[in-house]
């Protein structure tokens, strides 16, 4: 069963995001929004781990969190997708179960 | 009333929680006292002064303006930790270009903007004599 | 709820008196809010309400009275940066006062 799994807090601050990509098993989707966003962009401390888990696992972010945050779409990871309310919509739709990492 | 040397430090990302607004709150009404006043952005608190900040897919208002205005605050060091902005990605050139004018140079504009190494954000912080933490 | 009528409509304000919609200001309305505290607005009135307007769209944030000062006389000249000009325009307090009639809320860090 493919799980969407949500995440809301900044990799940098909180471990929740490390847990998540610890939990998520191959073939769910991971979704980041509001904090959570910055860690889609490349360069980071963090954006190696989450280049991993993209082997089995899709990705997305929120664009509205990124461009509220001062980061273009141009600068996150290659393969990540992002998506407006409606993509998240439709995400949550597609999935058959949702887990919010809070 | 003499003045004391105050420290905001701020280590949080703005808009997904509401630490940032409070900071920048308490810290234009502390301007009134008359302190001597720093801001140090450590952690997630570099994305707070981030250049084109555009809130209108999130629905929140965009308060990033306002450290533009810090200057006439007379609030003019801004210390930024340089392994805060290298660990996400960020350099100098991803924040806005925070300035103030010095009325003993005839109002020249000055980057109020600081960039420091953990180890000398360390010592300044050492110096403060009231630290609030956002 | 406080409220006024101005041109046949209704305009929402808070308890102290401050525009609840701050898009939906007018002049028309910041002569109403003035009227309704006894003041008649003249040029020299306008001078800082248009100026507190233009520095909140810079800024988001409606300017501290030594801030608004400082300011206004690096814009409109030493004569009128002072706070005794501005307090004998706006008896109640410069930011308090003019920041109402702008369409402003009350400044951050108002005491």
């Amino acid at each position: 069963m493919a799980m969407l799994h949500i995440v809301n807090k900044s990799p940098f601050e909180k471990v929740t995001f490390d847990s998540c990509l610890g939990h998520a098993s191959a073939g769910d989707s991971i979704l980041m929004i509001e904090d959570a966003a910055v860690g889609a962009i490349d360069g980071t401390a963090f954006a190696d781990k989450l280049k991993a888990a993209m082997a089995d696992k899709s990705i997305y972010v929120l664009a509205g969190d990124l461009t509220a945050r001062g980061l273009s779409e141009d600068r996150i990871i290659d393969g990540i997708k992002t998506v407006d309310y409606a993509g998240f919509v439709d995400l949550t739709a597609d999935n058959e179960t949702t887990q919010s990492w809070l | 009333m003499s003045s004391k040397k105050f420290m905001f430090v701020n280590r949080k990302a703005p808009y997904g929680t509401v630490y940032a607004l409070e900071s920048l709150e308490v810290v234009l009404i502390s301007a009134a006292f008359d302190q001597d006043v720093s801001l140090a952005f450590i952690d997630d608190g570099v994305y707070q002064i981030t250049n084109g900040q555009d809130t209108t897919g999130i629905g929140q208002k965009n308060f990033s303006k306002a450290y533009k205005a810090l200057g006439d605050y007379d609030i003019s060091k801004l210390y930024v930790e340089k392994e805060s902005l290298a660990e996400r990605g960020l350099t100098q050139d991803d924040l806005m270009d925070l300035v103030w004018e010095d009325e003993d140079d005839d109002w020249a504009e000055k980057s109020s903007i600081i960039l420091v190494s953990r180890e000398e954000m360390a010592a300044v912080m050492a110096e403060q004599e009231v630290t609030l933490s956002f | 709820m406080a409220s006024i009528e101005v041109g046949g409509q209704t305009i929402e304000l808070d308890e102290e008196g401050y525009l609840i919609d701050l898009a939906s200001w007018t002049p028309e309305i910041g002569t109403a809010l003035a009227k309704e505290e006894d003041v008649e607005l003249t040029d020299e009135h306008w001078d800082i309400i248009n100026f507190l307007r233009e520095y909140y769209e810079e800024y988001q944030i409606a300017p501290a009275v030594r801030v608004l000062t400082k300011a206004v006389g690096k814009r409109l000249g030493k004569a009128k940066g002072n706070s005794k000009y501005l307090y004998s325009l706006f008896p109640y307090g410069p930011g308090k006062q003019a920041c109402k009639y702008a369409g402003l809320p009350k400044p951050t860090g108002c005491v």
